[in-house]
């Protein structure tokens, strides 16, 4: 009789597919690597826009680390899962042995494989530009970035999965930029005042400010944590209600 | 053998349209059934029902014995299916998309040698985006029967292949069915379905208007009649 491989074997072999998909795809790589590094070196060496206190190339890769989280768990997942959608990929792999909570689960696995591939390349750059993170900063920053990864993911299958897949491609560069200047890369302290509440609201400022308490002062950011729960939860619950997998 | 697929009363309505109203029909292990009928008849809603994409609004629909709406990763390894769209990710290649669809079964078929089989050796390096419309449908019925399945499922198999393919596609179909598989095909293709189908059965207009064996169906006369006769008299 026709069996399924186990559970763990599926899920294993969907994140690996997708991670090599995703590493493998040219304008994928510049957004998650390319551009954050290019960031990385030019706010480390320039000195402007301000950072803030705190010295500057800690302050500047703590955000580019929070660049490359809004890079592959909202840019590439939503692209991806938008024009899967399209071609019908969901709904086929939805039939197969994988079946739809497979599917979620190998993207969530192969968002974790990148994200380790990026912290490993942007960190290494940091180091080599006289990064010090704050030795006790280590287990708040993971915290930070699966909880901002977990926002983000859901933000992006709620694009994904309910507008078309151009307007998902458009949308998800358009809020990669904007996102970009409300508290990725610039502390939302350095914000115009009227910017600022609205930055530390949003995934991206809460995010951007997590890692940078973690990482620059070793704190535990718990009002940024709650800021990204509150997304998590309710792109999550919107996800699972309004999305189609059929295009 | 049992009916591997069991189809009852199935009702299914998006709005005010009705696609399916009342079908039963059910297709045996170890044969060929052939689902005919004319566009919008609702001959891939069925399957849709069939294969578990969509929840029937009414009526029953079993396959392996099972409510496929629910179906577990066990059920679904039994069942391979082509998606008339064909579900194929755009920047995949060949190869490495069915040998990552194999690994998902426990016991896959040899992804080499149904690839030989359908030719699919011949465009490996090409991605499913500069595929031909046959390379996809070659690609995507190769994902179908790539978990040997007890239940192959497939919309319009043969849709826009050349006449060789065709063939290639109908001799791999015929194996399936005389090795024990139940297969069930949506066709346009009286030519297929004559060559090809042990049971036939025909919808129009959401309901069955006939279901039999080939020869139950068209007596002695050519399909395309009888299909014609049948189709013009069912309310549209």
């Amino acid at each position: 009789m026709s069996a399924p491989a186990p559970a763990g074997r599926r899920i294993r072999a969907q994140a690996a597919y997708e991670t090599r998909t995703l590493l493998s795809n040219g304008e994928q790589l510049l957004v998650s690597v390319v551009l954050p590094a290019l960031a990385l070196v030019g706010l480390t060496l320039s000195s402007v826009p301000s950072l803030g206190p705190g010295r500057r190339v800690d302050v500047a890769t703590a955000g580019v680390l929070a660049l490359a989280v809004v890079s592959t768990a909202f840019t590439g997942q939503a692209i991806a899962a938008g024009f899967d959608r399209r071609s019908g990929v969901l709904r086929l792999l939805g039939t197969t042995p994988l079946g739809r909570s497979g599917l979620v689960a190998g993207k969530a696995l192969s968002v974790l494989a990148v994200l380790a591939v990026q912290v490993l390349v942007l960190g290494g750059l940091g180091l080599a530009l006289g990064w010090h993170p704050a030795p006790s900063g280590w287990l708040p920053a993971l915290v930070s970035v699966v909880l901002g990864a977990t926002a983000f993911v859901a933000l992006a299958l709620l694009l994904a999965g309910t507008v078309r897949a151009e307007a998902v491609l458009a949308l998800a560069n358009l809020a990669w930029v904007l996102l970009l200047g409300l508290g990725v890369l610039v502390p939302t302290g350095e914000l115009p005042r009227g910017l600022r509440t609205l930055a530390r609201a949003l995934p991206s400022g809460a995010l951007g400010d997590a890692l940078r308490t973690s990482l620059v002062q070793g704190g535990w950011p718990w009002a940024a944590w709650a800021v990204l729960l509150a997304w998590a939860v309710a792109a999550g619950l919107a996800a699972v209600r309004w999305f189609r997998w059929s295009g | 053998m049992g009916d591997a697929v069991s189809v009852q009363g199935l009702h299914r309505a998006f709005g005010p349209v009705v696609a399916v109203a009342g079908a039963t029909w059910s297709a045996p292990s170890g044969a060929v059934t052939a689902v005919l009928g004319p566009n919008g008849a609702g001959k891939t809603t069925t399957l849709e029902c069939v294969v578990g994409l969509q929840r029937p609004d009414g009526g029953t629909v079993r396959v392996l014995g099972a409510d496929p709406w629910r179906s577990s990763a066990a059920h679904r390894a039994r069942v391979g299916v082509m998606l008339q769209d064909g579900g194929l990710p755009t920047t995949a290649r060949p190869l490495r998309l069915l040998a990552h669809l194999a690994s998902l079964h426990q016991h896959p078929r040899d992804v080499s040698a149904l690839a030989t089989r359908l030719g699919i050796d011949g465009f490996a390096r090409t991605t499913v985006r500069r595929m031909s419309g046959g390379q996809r449908q070659r690609v995507a019925l190769a994902a179908a029967l790539v978990g040997a399945p007890e239940v192959a499922l497939l919309d319009e198999p043969t849709a826009g292949l050349d006449p060789h393919a065709r063939r290639e596609v109908w001799d791999l179909v015929r194996e399936e069915a005389d090795a024990g598989t139940c297969v069930v095909l949506t066709t346009h293709s009286f030519e297929e379905a004559e060559r090809l189908a042990d049971r036939v059965v025909v919808l129009a207009a959401g309901v069955v208007v006939a279901d039999g064996t080939l020869a139950e169906v068209r007596g002695d006369r050519p399909l395309e009649d009888v299909y014609f006769e049948l189709t013009e008299r069912a309310p549209r």
